[in-house]
């Protein structure tokens, strides 16, 4: 895994996500799903983009069942913005860089 | 703006079997081709299990291996592979320009189209509502999700059995729900459902709606031989009713059948424009096997080759004569 994002796991969740001063994009994902491995090298370029303003953060559901679980995230890839500790907004799929950085402007 | 670009030899468009196949092939015949993989890079195969039938893996591979495989092979070769999304195509005239998803125009001499097809679904109350939300079209990416519970399948092809099959790893039940009592799906994949415990069949039902406020509670379906309208209680509902060609890019540019599927010239990869060749799921609505798409990605490889070798003679004795 590279440096750009982060890796949360359910007990870091709170303080790397929860309380984080700057936006906090979370990527809910799993080793055998197909699509979460389309959407993660987008990821490692938007957070190197975004760099200072956005936290692009990563969540195994395979070994962190319970944060997954308290944001009822039933399918994956889902991607959730975190903004001053709240779910603003919800992507489910594997979208395209483009695509993902429309959705997450009116936002930011 | 565009006229400083250089113009490639051969843009592929796609990176399912028959896109990676097109770019291994145009690489070792030193095209260069710079390849435009998309979000969905891997194509239909990235969110199957395990592929049991592609030749030369005996013990079988899982459809994202496989992908990997194909893709570091055309890397291998030098294909200039790009994770981008196209916008836009122009396809008529000598020069095709493709334009990107970040607004940068491409171009090339010919082009080969690997866009392969989409999930359909079924376009129902609830559907789209509950997607993520208890509604899937990928069971291997959301099967985990439903542990000990009561789920759905619907569809009766290939995939709706090999989801069904792999749901019950982790499902407490299967229903699965079909429009007719005729199945599309293989025998072997077939039967694999068939005696499986936690699948039951439930034919000659339509599906009306999916119910559920904030996630799915249930499925409300009717016997489409008595009429009788019932709700099967389920908290998962995967739907596995075919694919749709992913040929919007190239409607009205190109020739498609009425059903989207790009038409190409007898047993040729040759679109209805010059220097425009297509393959995989895009083109067949026959097979769609990952070795039919592979092999009609090699196919359209060797045809734009020997189109650009032909145009590029022609040219030359043009030159001549002036």
């Amino acid at each position: 895994m590279s440096a750009s994002t982060v890796t949360v796991t359910d007990d870091s969740f709170a303080t790397d996500v929860l309380s984080s001063a700057t936006p906090v994009l979370v990527d809910f994902w799993a080793t055998w799903c197909g699509p979460c491995r389309m959407v993660a090298p987008v990821l490692e370029e938007i957070a190197v983009e975004k760099a200072g303003s956005l936290t692009v953060a990563k969540v195994d559901v395979d070994a962190n069942p319970a944060t997954a679980r308290d944001f009822q995230v039933v399918s994956i890839p889902t991607l959730i913005l975190f903004k001053d500790g709240h779910p603003v907004k919800r992507i489910v799929g594997a979208k395209g860089k483009a695509a993902l950085l429309r959705e997450i402007a009116d936002v930011l | 703006m565009t006229d400083n670009t250089p113009v490639h030899d051969v843009i592929v468009i796609g990176s399912g079997p028959a896109g990676y196949t097109a770019a291994i092939y145009t690489a070792r015949a030193q095209l260069k081709p710079l390849v435009f993989e998309g979000t969905s890079f891997g194509g239909a195969l990235m969110t199957t299990t395990e592929v049991e039938n592609y030749p030369g893996f005996r013990a079988g591979i899982t459809g994202p291996e496989l992908m990997d495989e194909m893709r570091e092979q055309a890397l291998r070769f030098g294909a200039d592979l790009q994770m981008e999304d196209v916008e836009s195509v122009s396809l008529a005239g000598p020069v095709k320009e493709v334009v990107t998803a970040g607004g940068e125009t491409h171009r090339a001499r010919a082009v080969i189209l690997a866009m392969g097809a989409a999930s359909r679904y079924l376009g129902i109350p609830g559907e789209q509502e509950l997607l993520g939300r208890g509604v899937s079209s990928c069971a291997t990416c959301d099967g985990f999700f439903f542990k000990d519970q009561d789920i759905a399948v619907v569809g009766g092809g290939d995939s709706a059995m090999e989801e069904a099959t792999f749901l019950t790893r982790f499902a407490r039940s299967v229903t699965l729900v079909h429009r007719r009592d005729e199945f599309r799906a293989s025998r072997i994949m077939l039967e694999r459902a068939r005696t499986n415990d936690k699948i039951t069949f439930l034919t000659n039902t339509a599906v009306l709606a999916v119910e559920g406020d904030s996630t799915v509670t249930g499925l409300r379906v009717r016997d489409t031989i008595t009429g009788k309208e019932s709700t099967l209680a389920v908290t998962g509902v995967f739907i596995a009713i075919g694919h749709d060609p992913r040929s919007e890019l190239v409607r009205g540019a190109i020739d498609v059948d009425p059903a989207g599927y790009v038409v190409v010239r007898g047993q040729s990869t040759e679109t209805s424009l010059p220097g425009v060749f297509a393959a995989g799921d895009l083109v067949d609505h026959t097979y769609r096997q990952a070795i039919t798409a592979a092999g009609s990605g090699c196919a359209a490889a060797i045809d734009a080759e020997r189109w650009l070798a032909e145009a590029h003679t022609a040219n030359e004795m043009i030159g001549a004569k002036s």
